[in-house]
């Protein structure tokens, strides 16, 4: 009973902290999932799953855009390199993707010993619409299933693996 | 052409993805720096779009044909949309690269890097395992991790990943010095370097003799629980207490021991400490 409220809590929490940030995607987080020697203390939880889902945000700006600097508060490590090469040869190419998330299924599988990074997976619902030079080339409803490794920085969880798993 | 893509159909390994009068064949999946293919139909010429998270490709092609990527195009793990214009007709599908099975990379982080000796669990370590280019290997795979103590006492334990993760706990052992922490998945390796130090001293014990008008206090070697000698400059706290008044001598160590001289006041008491270790006490009656 007690998890199920703090899942319920978490939700509310998500749903507002990011509503504003994250359009009308919605969150659905589901109850933790992993053994481990440390405790996950909801406030981490809840601060690495919103700043996962504001992540999105600050991705589809970047790629819309092509401005690989929006992505320097959200994204680090290997996911920022792959995501700023993308970028890249999107610019030399005159393309650009916009990526929409309509729905988060969220679910924390590994949190490591130290402390120094949580995992989840997270089964996503967004469109993602390309331009050449502008002109729409299509549109397409993805649902997918993403890996996604945080790393705490300063202020903030960063993404530093985001990666999508084949069903 | 039709054959192939007919073959490709029954073997499981391509689908066809209609819009408007345009087919395309693309591949399900494709193992990350994989070549690969993709067959359209239709007639004239035409522009492809291979979209992801990780990789962009844009490609002039020529409808009705098959459409090569040779190996080392597609590397960065995750879903492709694909995109087809050309000649009045579209098309578009979506495919996945996967990572390669084998691990070429081990992220090793290993906690702490020096703690004191005989500590159960008190070392942890953490992996998540990559291929050659970077994406996580979500295939469970098995991590050994090994902890080699200056004795050359070996703890070790092997933990199959989840979602490309995996970790362990090890006691530190008994004796000081450096620990070697590796974490290896097949061929590939990684190592982390734990120091061990002593613990709070153990059976602290002091003695003590006349000097003149001074007691001359001396600690035996301060060792701690596993015999490991207590580092030089730890303090030693020496204290005094006689005739309702105090003193008190903080003193390093040096060479092992601490010594100091007080004065000698008859039936004074005096303790040893060290942090919050206490050690034996000792009245003095002369």
């Amino acid at each position: 009973m007690t998890t199920l409220k703090s899942i319920l809590i978490l939700c509310a929490v998500l749903g507002s902290a990011t509503g504003a940030a994250a359009a009308q995607a919605t969150v659905h987080v589901e109850p933790a999932s992993f053994q481990g020697p440390r405790p996950l203390a909801d406030q981490t939880a809840k601060a690495a799953i919103r700043d996962y889902i504001e992540s999105w945000q600050s991705l589809n700006a970047a790629l819309d855009g092509n401005r690989a600097d929006l992505l320097d508060a959200d994204f680090v490590g290997d996911a920022k390199d792959k995501l700023m090469a993308a970028i890249q040869e999107q610019s030399r190419l005159g393309i650009r993707t916009h990526y929409e998330d309509r729905a988060h299924d969220v679910q924390i599988v590994f949190y490591s010993p130290e402390g120094l990074s949580i995992e989840l997976t997270d089964t996503v619902d967004y469109d993602v619409q390309l331009l050449d030079h502008d002109k729409s080339q299509g549109m397409q409803r993805v649902h997918m299933r993403y890996l996604v490794v945080l790393t705490p920085a300063e202020l903030r969880w960063k993404v530093r693996v985001l990666q999508a798993e084949a069903e | 052409m039709r054959a192939v893509a007919a073959f490709l159909l029954m073997i499981g390994v391509a689908a066809p993805v209609c819009a408007q009068s345009s087919e395309l064949m693309l591949p399900a999946k494709v193992e990350a720096g994989a070549a690969f293919s993709i067959q359209s139909t239709g007639t004239g010429k035409g522009t492809l779009y291979i979209a992801g998270l990780g990789q962009v490709l844009k490609r002039d092609v020529q409808l009705g044909e098959t459409t090569w990527f040779p190996a080392g195009t597609l590397y960065n793990a995750g879903h492709y949309a694909v995109f087809l214009a050309g000649n009045g007709s579209a098309a578009s599908g979506a495919f996945d690269v996967v990572p390669v099975s084998q691990p070429a990379d081990l992220s090793f982080l290993a906690r702490p890097s020096r703690l004191a000796v005989g500590l159960h669990d008190g070392i942890t370590g953490a992996v998540f395992l990559f291929d050659a280019y970077k994406n996580l290997i979500p295939v469970s795979m098995p991590i050994e991790f090994r902890l080699t103590s200056p004795s050359s006492e070996t703890q070790s334990s092997t933990v199959v990943t989840h979602n490309g993760a995996a970790w362990t706990v090890m006691d530190s052992t008994a004796k000081q010095g450096t620990d070697k922490f590796v974490a290896s998945s097949g061929a590939i390796s990684s190592t982390r370097i734990i120091g061990q130090v002593p613990g709070d001293p153990c059976g602290l014990k002091m003695s003590a003799k006349p000097a003149g008008r001074q007691i001359q206090l001396q600690t035996d070697p301060v060792r701690d629980c596993s015999g490991n000698a207590v580092p030089d400059g730890t303090i030693v706290t020496f204290t005094e207490a006689y005739n309702g008044a105090q003193s008190t001598v903080d003193v390093p160590l040096k060479r092992g021991i601490a010594q100091v001289e007080m004065p000698a006041h008859a039936d004074a008491t005096i303790t040893v400490a060290s942090g919050v270790i206490l050690g034996n006490q000792i009245r003095w009656e002369k």
